[in-house]
Parts: structure tokens; C-alpha cells; sequence
């Protein structure tokens, strides 16, 4: 479980996150939604301890954030940051493996070339395996940073808007890709997504985030409604059910 | 004097020209040509930029400044010495360059060799200024410049202190690879960014210090050398290391032997014929470069 409470963060003078409390229980996606600037990537990289925690509690399962160190850590969460730049002239194999660096610190071993090896076939990388990240489109470069999050074979995933560069086949194809690994591999996703819609099909709870607070908390079916998309997104576009599910029309 | 393999069988002092002079200059040029391809590398992980190399990017210039300080302040003091205030000073001017260049956008990777060149250009300037002051100017053509006519036996042996510390760095290849990814993504998985980069800013330091203390600024080497290796085969350092060692080495041992034949009996300057020579690679280099935003 990641337990959160009285999480507040202040960046210059301004107050970016306003003593949020919230408990992601181990299993499952959740998807972190809200307006853009209203915090999620900041909240993502505070659980992540790649922003010093400045006030307010943050633990992952046992690991107490900035009291546990950093590899301990990266057995247990991966993420991957909204924005990647490798500035190294890499192939598509050599950043998988990278995500096996938290178990061998450098020398790899024969199960971590299964497992990068796995992690390339199950993302559908593997025809471009020996390309350099230069070398493919924007959307394999995303799965390919997925992929190395995977590799790092942690229980929980930090994913900030992996679907940006994807196009519909790729958007869908990484959900469900996710949804998979939630429910046969049993990690605990915690996912920023742009787009409503890819929350309510894939989600199983959303957090909804505006200016630094938590505005809502729950299933997609209870969370997703016409108030919300006035209330957090300010906008009046409206909400319709297909099969059951909510649906943002645009 | 020509020593012949016929005369170096035979004749002791053909025996005694190459164990005092041949061999160490043919060393000399492998280890410092090794040596400076490898911090290249890895100074371009820590700038995380293709087109910088430490001996034109303030690394360079403040080795000299600080064999400059140490002849001055402590004229009497012996080489390795000198050769500390030497990596000493270098090792600020490296870590100052980091910092600067820290806030430059990556999309704009030409931004980063622009800053380096004048950051560098202002230290070289610094340590002119000081030169003349202290009236050192003589010395400063030979921290400045780079050439191996005057390697001898004894007077090169440093060098394989700087092959050792780039060789050191093949160690952590893989850690260092791993900061290409970027400070966060590099945490995230667990590295110690500040000890990693810390290392490489030490080895890339002391390199360069024991070079421009031994023969002189040698530039370009840390930058072509790299470049090409890169687009042949990638960054991964594991591989590419040992790879740029060999180059380096080659290279700057071709450059000597050019420098010592093109115009004989006069030398050209190893750092002369490889600046020349590297400044036009670079150019090509800039221009072929594919730009990404
Ligand atoms: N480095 C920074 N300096 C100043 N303000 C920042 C910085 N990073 C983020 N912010 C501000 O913090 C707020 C939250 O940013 P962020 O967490 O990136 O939002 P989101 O990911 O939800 O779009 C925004 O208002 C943004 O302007
Ligand atoms: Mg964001």
C-alpha cells in the first residue's frame, strides 16, 4: 500500500500541494486525473523521492520515503517521468536492461537477460530491439520506457502520462498491456492519464486532482460525472454511458 | 638519430635512444591519446551533450591555471605535486562548467558547447592574464599547447597515472551509462548520482591534469573520438570505452608522427595537427547531426 497523509509541497512561495491524505491500496490501477498544472506530476515524484519530501508522511508498503535509501526503493517502485531524455546514444535492449540496474548493480546475470528479454517480447519490442532510441518513432520510444519499468520487475509502477506520443492503436494497445500486468502479475499501477475516457474503460478507482487538492476519490463509475468535469476540468462537456460505462463526450 | 631494427639489435646506443626517448614518446602518445578519448566520453555523459570534451570546456584551461598557481606559489615543489593543485583546480572548473550548463534546455543541445567554449575561453583567458603578471608567459605555450618532443624516460611516467584513472572509469561504465538517462530517471533506479558523477568528475580531473602537467592541452581527441564511436556503435560505455581508448590512442600517436615527419626536422605540435584536424571533424560533426526537439 502507498499511504499518504498531510502531504503538502511548496515550490518558491506558492503552495503546490495542499495537505493531501490518501491511501492507494496494493493491487489494481489507479488513474491520477485533473487539470493540467494541478499537481500530479508533483505528487508523483514525491511518492518517487525524485522531489525531497518536505512535509508530510509517505510510505510504500514499509518504506518510509527520504528515511529508506534509494535502492531499497527501486525494488519496489519504478517509475518513469513524463518527460525522458536520454542523452546517450542507446538501443532499445540497452534501456530495457537498464531497468534490471536495481538487482545486479552492473553485472547482469542470465535471469536478468530472461527477464529484459521477456519484458521486450511481452511490450512487442523485440523487432526493434537492436535500434537506437534515435532510430524509432516516438510512440516504440514511450514503449520502450515502459518496458524498462516493467524490467525493473517492481510491485508498484509510477506512470506520468505514458500515453502522450501514442496514437489510438498504441494508447490502447499500453492499457491494456497495464491492465494485464495488474491483474495476472499483481502490480499496483498508479497512472497520470490526459484522457478521461482511458481512465474509465482501464481504471479500477481515479483520483482526481485540481489546484493541489484532492477533489474526488473512487471507482470511475462513482468519480466521473457531469459535476466533476464542471467542478475540476471547467468544462460543461457532458458525461453519457455506453455498456454501463461513463463517457465523456467531446 | 634513426634507429633501425638492424642498429637497435646490434648497437647499444641505438638501444639507449629508444629506451630513453623512442619508447616513452610512442607510450606517451598511447596513454594520453587513450586517456583523453575515455573522459571525453565521459564528460559528455555528465554534460549530458555530444559536443563538449574537457580540455577545450574549462577542464583544460584550469589545469593550466593550477600548474600556474602551484610554479608560482610553490615554484619549488615537485611535478606530482603541482600535478595535484593541477587536478585540484580542474576538478572546480569541470564541476563549475556542470553547474552552469545545468539550467540550458536539451533541446537546444547546441547551447551547451557555446557556454563551454566562452567558459573556457574565460578561464584560458584568466590564466594568460596571470601568466604575464607573474611573468610565466614562456611556460604557457607548453600547458597550452600539447607536443611530445621533450618525453623522455622519467619525465612521461604520469601518464599511466592518467590511463589508469580513465581506465578506472570502465569499472562504472555501466553506472555512468546509467546518468544518461538523466538525473531522476537515474535515482529512480536506484543510482547514487551525486557519487557516480562525482567519480567521473574526479577521473575526467585527474586525466586531464596529469596530460596538461606532461605534454600540454591536447584537445579535440576527447571529442571526435566519441562522436564517431557513438554513431558506430552507441553510448553504452561497457563496449564503447575500450573501444575509444584504442582510437584515442591511435590517433594521437598518428598525429605525432605526422607532426614529427610532415616538416622535418622541425615539429608540428601533436595539438596543433589533431586541432586542426578535429576542429574540421567537428564541424562535420555539427552539421550532420540530427536535430531533435
Ligand atoms: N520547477 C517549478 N517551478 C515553479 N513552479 C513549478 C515547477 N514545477 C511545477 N510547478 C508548478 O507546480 C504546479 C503543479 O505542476 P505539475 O505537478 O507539473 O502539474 P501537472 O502534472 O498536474 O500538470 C503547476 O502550477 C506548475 O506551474
Ligand atoms: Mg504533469
Amino acid at each position: 500500500m502507498i499511504r499518504l497523509s498531510g502531504v503538502s509541497h511548496f515550490i518558491g512561495g506558492a503552495q503546490i500541494l495542499h495537505d493531501i491524505s490518501l491511501d492507494l491500496p496494493k493491487g489494481g490501477i489507479t488513474a491520477l486525473i485533473g487539470p493540467n498544472g494541478a499537481g500530479k506530476s508533483t505528487l508523483l515524484s514525491l511518492i518517487a523521492r525524485l522531489t525531497p519530501l518536505k512535509q508530510g508522511e509517505i510510505t510504500v508498503d514499509t518504506l518510509k520515503i527520504g528515511g529508506c535509501s534509494d535502492r531499497d526503493l527501486a525494488r519496489v517502485l519504478a517509475i518513469m517521468a513524463q518527460s525522458t531524455h536520454v542523452s546517450a546514444r542507446l538501443r532499445v535492449r540497452e534501456l530495457v536492461g537498464f531497468g534490471r540496474y536495481p538487482w545486479h548493480r552492473g553485472r547482469p546475470g542470465p535471469a536478468d537477460h530472461a527477464l529484459i528479454e521477456a519484458a521486450l517480447e511481452r511490450f512487442g519490442l523485440l523487432p526493434i530491439a537492436d535500434r537506437f532510441l534515435d532510430e524509432i518513432s516516438g510512440g516504440q520510444r514511450q514503449r520502450a520506457f515502459v518496458a524498462m519499468a516493467f524490467a525493473q520487475d517492481t510491485d508498484y509502477l509510477l506512470l506520468d502520462e505514458p500515453l502522450n506520443n501514442l496514437d489510438i492503436a498504441g494508447a490502447r494497445g499500453l492499457m491494456r498491456l497495464l491492465r494485464d500486468m495488474a491483474d495476472r502479475d499483481d502490480k499496483t499501477i498508479l497512472i497520470v492519464l490526459h484522457d478521461i475516457n482511458y481512465a474509465a474503460a482501464f481504471a479500477d478507482r481515479i483520483v482526481a486532482l485540481k489546484n493541489g487538492r484532492i477533489a474526488a476519490t473512487g471507482a470511475p463509475d462513482q468519480v466521473i460525472s457531469d459535476t466533476l468535469l464542471r467542478d475540476v476540468f471547467d468544462t460543461d462537456a457532458k458525461i453519457s454511458r455506453i455498456d454501463g460505462r461513463p463517457f465523456v463526450m467531446v | 638519430m634513426p634507429v633501425s631494427l638492424s642498429g637497435f639489435l646490434t648497437d647499444p646506443d641505438s638501444q639507449q635512444v629508444l629506451i630513453v626517448s623512442r619508447l616513452p614518446r610512442t607510450l606517451a602518445a598511447l596513454l594520453a591519446g587513450a586517456a583523453l578519448a575515455v573522459t571525453g566520453q565521459i564528460m559528455q555523459i555528465l554534460a549530458r551533450n555530444r559536443f563538449v570534451e574537457p580540455m577545450t570546456a574549462g577542464a583544460g584551461q584550469s589545469a593550466a591555471l593550477g600548474i600556474l598557481i602551484a610554479s608560482v606559489v610553490f615554484p619549488a615543489s615537485a611535478i606530482w605535486a603541482k600535478m595535484g593543485v593541477s587536478a585540484l583546480t580542474t576538478l572546480i572548473g569541470s564541476a563549475g562548467l556542470l553547474l552552469l550548463i545545468r539550467p540550458l534546455p536539451p533541446t537546444q543541445p547546441l547551447l551547451v558547447p557555446l557556454v563551454a567554449l566562452v567558459y573556457g575561453g574565460v578561464i584560458g583567458a584568466v590564466v594568460t592574464f596571470f601568466a604575464y603578471q607573474g611573468d610565466m608567459m614562456q611556460f604557457l605555450g607548453s600547458w597550452l599547447t600539447g607536443e611530445l618532443s621533450g618525453v623522455l624516460q622519467g619525465r612521461y611516467e604520469l601518464l599511466w597515472g592518467a590511463a589508469a584513472a580513465a581506465g578506472v572509469t570502465w569499472l562504472i561504465a555501466d553506472r555512468i551509462t546509467v546518468l544518461s538517462l538523466g538525473e531522476n530517471a537515474a535515482r529512480g533506479l536506484g543510482l547514487n548520482v551525486a557519487l557516480v558523477s562525482g567519480l567521473g568528475l574526479a577521473a575526467i580531473s585527474v586525466t586531464t591534469a596529469m596530460v596538461v602537467v606532461t605534454l600540454g592541452a591536447i584537445p579535440f581527441v576527447g571529442l571526435v573520438i566519441p562522436n564517431i564511436i557513438a554513431r558506430r556503435m552507441g553510448d553504452n560505455l561497457r563496449r564503447a570505452l575500450p573501444v575509444a581508448a584504442l582510437s584515442g590512442a591511435g590517433l594521437v600517436l598518428v598525429g605525432d608522427m605526422l607532426g614529427r615527419t610532415l616538416r622535418a626536422p622541425f615539429e608540428i605540435p601533436v595539438a596543433s595537427l589533431v586541432g586542426i584536424a578535429g576542429a574540421v571533424v567537428f564541424l562535420a560533426l555539427l552539421y550532420s547531426e540530427p536535430r531533435r526537439g
